[in-house]
């Protein structure tokens, strides 16, 4: 008991260290059990937010106006399963496998981001997803490049990239239509109504209330709080709009002089936490969809496990065979 | 609009156009991720294809969006609708492999479309082993892996003929050649993958055709109601 105690001071000093001094954690170093189990619940929660996240866009794939948005968008969707990929590997590092964590996604046990509960009404939808919803995204996921735990840490970097193109092509896609004729321009106006209220409210909820901020800040898994977030967020976008020639509505919105910032008028939370308990637009179909898909494929995921399992006893009774010829 | 409807590409543009529809369909329902990762990339590339051969016939989204059920040139293997997986699987691995040959062809000749079928030809091999290993899964899987999959190579056997009628503007390709190809390829991926040749009729009957001469099936209706509606719905607009 007593060789015990000074062991494992000795490697959260290290942990502690390497933490300090901006290194990376890696998934053979020694790490706390609540380090862990945040970062599998973050990288959880951020790989179903990517898969359950191509069904709002998914929903447009086969209606694409043009055949170059129709190649944008399926590329885009693509980019998001290959997110999903990196990110349930970066999970597997931990040690949570990807079947467990969608079981948990499936049973509502894991979540995903919220935003990816409200529907994609019209096309313009495609172009405030894109510049809104990636832009948000990109916000909270450039400071995850410099996460302490590496593999997430490079995961990000990879998605950060991509997801920056999917933003410009969100909001070329806005701007064209913001030019084009009345009505898409009132189309895009509509979208971008719709979605920037959802949009700041990716950033989760205000500091104060923020259940997980603090922890994460100290273990550096997290850089910067929501609020800090939310405000770089709402600065980029004012000019941004303008530039499209469209408006955000808020009535509130204005230049503050002294702080150097945006002044936004207030967000309704009570509607984000009625999203989050499971009571937007779309909680039920996402869910319904994903898992439909995951147990219409149960057959096709047990016949490739056969398969493979077979080519490997063969493939041993080959190598037996062998060994008993020499 | 200035269209040639003459040439090849508009045909073999149309195969890939449908398709690569038909594939975007699974985006959000594959079985398995890396299943979105690769149905997604085989829809892109013959999206890409589609966008190239359609460049050649006339201006790509008047084509696409445009045009009625009646002018579409496509097979009407690659409208069918999608199934279970064992049925996107099925049409994958017969038109895959009847796409990899004749392109192969094609990429040897000096036409019009030999640069765009040496670049494809790659694309399409890759397909084609994708369709295969997915054959050999599904068939020497489970019980129930196997019955699906034989249900739908029979099931879509029928549209399988219609493949060789030779195509307008395509006249150095040997298509009963092309045609013993595919069988002999055929017939050997399915019995690796413990699967029987379906036996029924390819031609007679009622197997497909027509499809090169604006027949179509009625999936294909609406396909076409859903893809075209947007583009549609705002005559002259800019996307």
């Amino acid at each position: 008991m007593t060789t015990i105690a000074p062991e494992e001071t000795a490697r959260e000093a290290v942990f502690d260290a390497t933490v300090a001094a901006d290194e990376r954690i890696e998934p053979r170093d020694w790490m706390p059990d609540a380090y862990r189990s945040s970062l599998v619940r973050q990288i959880a929660q951020h790989a179903h937010s990517e898969i359950i996240g191509m069904q709002p866009e998914a929903n447009w794939i086969t209606r694409a106006p043009s055949l170059r948005r129709k190649a944008i968008l399926m590329a885009k969707v693509q980019d998001e399963a290959g997110h999903g990929l990196y990110l349930y590997s970066a999970a597997e590092t931990l040690g949570a496998g990807r079947d467990e964590l969608l079981d948990k996604l499936h049973s509502g046990r894991q979540k995903y981001s919220s935003i990816f509960n409200y529907p994609t009404l019209t096309w313009a939808d495609v172009g405030a997803i894109g510049w809104l919803v990636d832009g948000a995204a990109i916000t909270n996921q450039v400071p995850l490049c410099r996460c302490s735990y590496g593999p997430y840490a490079r995961a990000m970097i990879r998605v950060c990239k991509e997801e920056s193109f999917h933003q410009r092509q969100g909001y070329e896609l806005l701007l064209t239509l913001s030019r084009g004729t009345d009505a898409q321009h009132a189309m895009a106006q509509d979208a971008v109504n719709r979605w920037w209220w959802p949009s700041l409210m990716m950033f989760g909820p205000p500091d104060d209330e923020s259940a997980h901020s603090a922890q994460s800040m100290a273990w550096k898994i997290k850089r910067h709080s929501n609020d800090e977030l939310r405000q770089r967020f709402v600065d980029i976008c004012v000019p941004q709009a303008e530039a499209l020639g469209l408006t955000l509505p808020d009535p509130d919105l204005r230049w503050n002089e002294e702080r150097g910032h945006w002044d936004f008028g207030p967000i309704d939370w009570a509607e984000f936490r009625e999203v989050l308990k499971g009571n937007g637009p779309c909680n039920e179909e996402r869910i319904g969809r994903r898992r439909r898909a995951h147990e219409e494929g149960a057959w096709v995921r047990e016949a490739a496990a056969a398969h493979a399992a077979r080519k490997a006893r063969n493939a041993a009774r080959t190598a037996g065979t062998g060994e008993a010829t020499r | 609009m200035t269209q040639r409807t003459a040439t090849p590409a508009l045909p073999l543009g149309d195969d890939a156009l449908i398709l690569s529809h038909r594939l975007g369909e699974w985006a959000g329902n594959a079985p398995v991720l890396e299943e979105e990762v690769a149905l997604a990339n085989i829809a892109l590339d013959l999206l890409g294809q589609a966008r190239v051969l359609l460049s050649l016939a006339g201006d790509e989204d008047e084509l696409a969006y445009l045009r009625e059920e009646r002018q579409f040139r496509n097979l009407q293997l690659v409208e069918q609708p999608n199934g279970d997986f064992a049925h996107t699987i099925a049409r994958q691995l017969y038109f895959s492999t009847y796409q990899e040959l004749l392109y192969a062809h094609l990429a040897t000749g000096d036409g019009e479309l030999a640069p765009l079928a040496a670049k494809a030809v790659k694309e399409v091999a890759y397909h084609r082993d994708h369709a295969e290993q997915w054959t050999l899964r599904l068939g020497d899987g489970t019980d129930e892996s196997h019955t699906r999959m034989q249900r739908a190579l029979d099931a879509l056997w029928r549209f399988t003929g219609e493949l060789f009628e030779p195509v307008e503007g395509l006249d150095t390709v040997p298509w009963p050649a092309l045609y013993d190809r595919w069988t002999a390829r055929i017939t050997a991926i399915l019995e690796r993958a413990t699967l029987s040749v379906p036996e029924g009729p390819q031609r007679g009957a009622w197997t497909a055709g027509g499809g090169r001469q604006g027949l179509h099936t009625e999936p294909f209706g609406r396909l076409l109601a859903e893809m075209q509606h947007l583009h549609r719905s705002h005559p002259g607009a800019t996307w």
